[in-house]
């Protein structure tokens, strides 16, 4: 029984964990992702640096607030920076919209051009971190760093193996909870979700039928912002801030949009669950479970590891072939909000 | 000829440029500069092939850039014999292994209605054969890595000469490019730009990570190449006579027989690294004139029109009988195989393989900023869109350098802004890069020299 319960700590200290948490990350992203695709319909290449660019504005005040003598109690000083940092992400969001993205909009161009566009706000967003902050790996987390250490697991429970639970793990997943479900309500409940979802479905009906469209892009924007910062501050509270690996982190959050049928935010809640959860089990080494489960006798001389962590992201591109290979349209049905 | 005067115009523009870079920083520099936009060139025309031809939307440049690459280490490096000794058994029945997995899949999918039970059936292979490839592989290249860590750990290649490869780099390109075009090639354009740039990125992460087959991230260096090495141009005599010539107006000038020795010397070693790099350009601009001829044939053939119906109009080019998604495959392919030998190309020039540069940015993006800004659908355009975008991705950081200069001069030294803005001067190429992209899609979507439609 004890062996048991030893393995089940070790799997979920190991991999339910951290899985939960990058899950929750790639989701916010994901969820980013297909929002643009849904309502102003392409695939947005810049999302990675989108999510670099309101990150680097929480760093900035969290250094600032942290000289000033601000700071959030035993949670992290960058909580208290997202308000402004969405502020910043959106007028930038708004200001990009205006100047790029609105032309191609009303000339109706195909997908392809916006995407080819947004490959060049990539670059000049890319640019504009890389001139303010610079390239340099980031660490911005104060505040309390572990709500439950290993050696106070193992003295209240009296098992072997104990459980590390780090207050960004357990604050990304409170805060994409609570960030999704008031997403989900506007979207199903209130009047200006539903436009947006009338306008994503069919545009020419929503215009007929009196929706803004100008009203809809903006809405779009401005919840793109608050999920692209949320996402990005999340990921950097957990692992660091470093602009290359923001721009990386799109790839895999593509991956889960894709998933989970791109355009279906619900799906794309999923998605980024399903590729973390498949990226880590997969990479896993499972000697140390195995050799609770198992007889000494039968105990395993390798690692006991399905594919080295260097095929991390490999993994996730796979799943995704092999989805869009059985079924292109996600595990859940996309396209529309 | 008055159709051909902007291209001509262009073209000098650029070759100015590169001219004055050579004046005012040194030809060492201007002749890198040139050879890189060559083989930027070649990877345009790969691309355009893709993109301007047939509308094909491809991501996944990096990924035939860096098999195009490995393709170098595989065909022009010694075989290490140690390493087929104790592992080399080893890794062929892996390949077996796969090739069978490969055959029995298909047969199933060929031979068997679409069903569960297939479905299951097919996951179960591929996961127990990857079971079974861990076990057969994994004391083979435990052996391979072992020998001699430092300099070898892997299987080396086959020791043929270095230009047989690029053809093998554009044949691997190819082989990858058959395998995702049947996977991928359905998808909606903008489904095909994120698959094919992740599976890109799969590709490179095993180059990275397979280390018995070309070292992986510890890069191979010292390739052979096709030119001579500066060391044995500086100790033969034609070549000291050579610039000896060259010279003898500034060494007659100076009288001590001594300094006039040590400045032939001098000039020895500088003119020993153009020339070297003189060679490549020769060899690159051989292939890139080779290259232009054929697609512009292609172009203006009855395949190419046939290629361009297809791509402004699929219904009406389908309705007509065309048989569009063999098309697709066949120029998805052929695409692809130019681009593996430009990536083969670039491996050669530089004389080194280093998995971990292959990054998305450098090499799909400005790849395609470069067919963009250029001119879709036109071969001359996407050539000049390299030349053009590499130098301004070189010389934005002087450029940079050089305006923040001029505009914080009244500032003193140690200012921060001043400090931290030369500090950065080196990431306005992003912004150059993009600001140039954003307003040529804007005010010239067309490109530079636009896609010329010839009425028959």
């Amino acid at each position: 029984m004890m062996d048991i319960l030893n393995a089940l700590t070790v799997l979920i200290n190991f991999t339910v964990i951290p899985a939960l948490a990058y899950g929750s990350q790639l989701a916010l992203g994901a969820i980013f992702v297909t929002l643009i695709y849904a309502v102003l319909r392409f695939a947005n290449f810049a999302t990675g640096d989108m999510m670099s660019f309101g990150t680097m504005f929480a760093v900035l005040l969290t250094y600032y607030f942290q000289t000033i003598g601000i700071n959030f109690g035993f949670l992290p000083t960058a909580l208290l920076t997202i308000p402004f940092a969405i502020i910043a992400m959106i007028s930038y969001m708004l200001l990009i919209d205006k100047f790029v993205f609105s032309y191609y909009r009303i000339k109706k161009s195909p997908p392809v051009q916006f995407a080819m566009v947004s490959v060049g706000v990539m670059f000049v967003t890319q640019a504009i971190i890389r001139i303010v902050i610079g390239p340099s790996d980031r660490r911005f987390i104060d505040g309390e760093k572990f709500i439950l250490k290993a050696n106070e697991f193992k003295e209240i429970t009296g098992l072997n193996e104990g459980i590390t639970l780090k207050s960004s793990q357990a604050i990304t997943v409170i805060i994409t909870i609570i960030i999704v479900s008031i997403m989900f309500w506007f979207l199903n409940k209130t009047k200006t979700g539903k436009s947006m979802r009338a306008y994503s479905d069919n545009e020419d009906l929503a215009l007929l039928s009196g929706i803004d469209p100008k009203k809809v892009v903006m809405i779009t924007w401005i919840i793109a912002g608050i999920l692209a910062t949320i996402g990005g501050v999340l990921y950097g509270l957990d692992k660091s801030y470093r602009p290359f690996v923001y721009f990386n982190n799109m790839l895999p959050i593509f991956a889960a949009a894709i998933v989970g049928g791109i355009g279906n935010p619900f799906g794309a809640f999923l998605g980024g669950y399903v590729i973390a959860f498949a990226e880590i089990f997969l990479t896993y080494a499972y000697k140390r479970f195995m050799s609770y489960l198992l007889p000494e006798s039968l105990e395993p001389d390798s690692l006991l590891q399905l594919l080295s962590t260097d095929y991390k992201f490999a993994i996730s591109f796979s799943i995704l072939v092999i989805v869009l290979l059985v079924r292109p349209s996600g595990i859940f049905k996309g396209k529309t909000l | 000829m008055r159709n051909y005067s902007n291209v001509i115009a262009a073209y000098s523009i650029m070759l100015v440029l590169i001219i004055l870079v050579g004046i005012f920083q040194s030809w060492s520099i201007a002749l890198t500069i040139m050879n890189y936009c060559l083989i930027s060139a070649v990877m345009t025309i790969g691309a355009n092939i893709q993109w301007g031809y047939a509308g094909l939307i491809n991501f996944g440049i990096m990924g035939y850039t860096a098999l195009g690459g490995l393709a170098v280490v595989l065909v022009s490096v010694d075989p290490v014999k140690k390493a087929w000794q104790v592992g080399g058994l080893n890794i062929l029945a892996c390949i077996l292994i796969i090739a069978a997995m490969v055959v029995v899949v298909r047969y199933l999918l060929k031979h068997f209605k679409k069903s569960k039970i297939r479905n299951y059936s097919i996951a179960s292979i591929i996961i127990g054969g990857i079971l079974v490839l861990n076990i057969t592989a994994t004391p083979g290249i435990e052996a391979i890595e072992a020998i001699d860590p430092a300099k070898t750990g892997f299987l080396g290649g086959l020791g043929m000469p270095v230009l047989f490869s690029w053809v093998v780099g554009g044949l691997f390109a190819a082989g990858l490019a058959f395998v995702i075009g049947k996977i991928a090639l359905g998808l909606r354009a903008d489904y095909l730009a994120i698959a094919t740039l992740l599976i890109a990125e799969i590709v490179v992460s095993i180059i990275k990570h397979e280390e018995w087959l070309a070292r992986g991230v510890k890069n191979v260096i010292g390739l052979k190449r096709p030119a001579p090495y500066e060391i044995d141009l500086q100790t033969s005599d034609w070549f000291i006579n050579l610039v000896e010539k060259f010279h003898s107006k500034k060494l007659s000038l100076i009288s001590s027989a001594i300094e006039k020795q040590e400045a032939l010397n001098q000039m020895v070693i500088e003119a020993s690294s153009v020339y070297v790099k003189l060679c490549f350009t020769g060899l690159f601009l051989t292939v890139v004139v080779i290259l232009l001829i054929v697609t512009q044939k292609a172009l203006y053939s009855p395949w190419g029109r046939k290629m361009r119906a297809i791509r402004d109009n699929e219904e009406a080019a389908s309705a007509m009988g065309k048989n569009i998604v063999k098309e697709h495959l066949l120029i998805f392919v052929l695409g692809s195989a130019v681009v593996g030998l430009a990536g083969a190309m670039m491996v050669t020039n530089d004389g080194l393989f280093t998995p971990g540069s292959y990054r998305p940015m450098r090499y799909t993006f400005v790849i395609w900023v470069m067919v963009i800004v250029g001119g879709t659908g036109n071969n001359f355009g996407a050539i000049l869109g390299g030349f053009v975008v590499w130098f301004l991705w070189v010389e934005a950081a002087p450029i940079a350098l050089f305006l923040i200069n001029l505009f914080t001069s009244h500032m003193p030294e140690t200012h921060a802004l001043k400090v931290h803005l030369i500090e950065s001067a080196s990431y306005f190429r992003f912004l150059v890069i993009g600001i140039g992209l954003l307003m040529i899609m804007r005010y010239r979507p067309k490109g530079i020299i636009p896609e010329k439609i010839i009425k028959q």
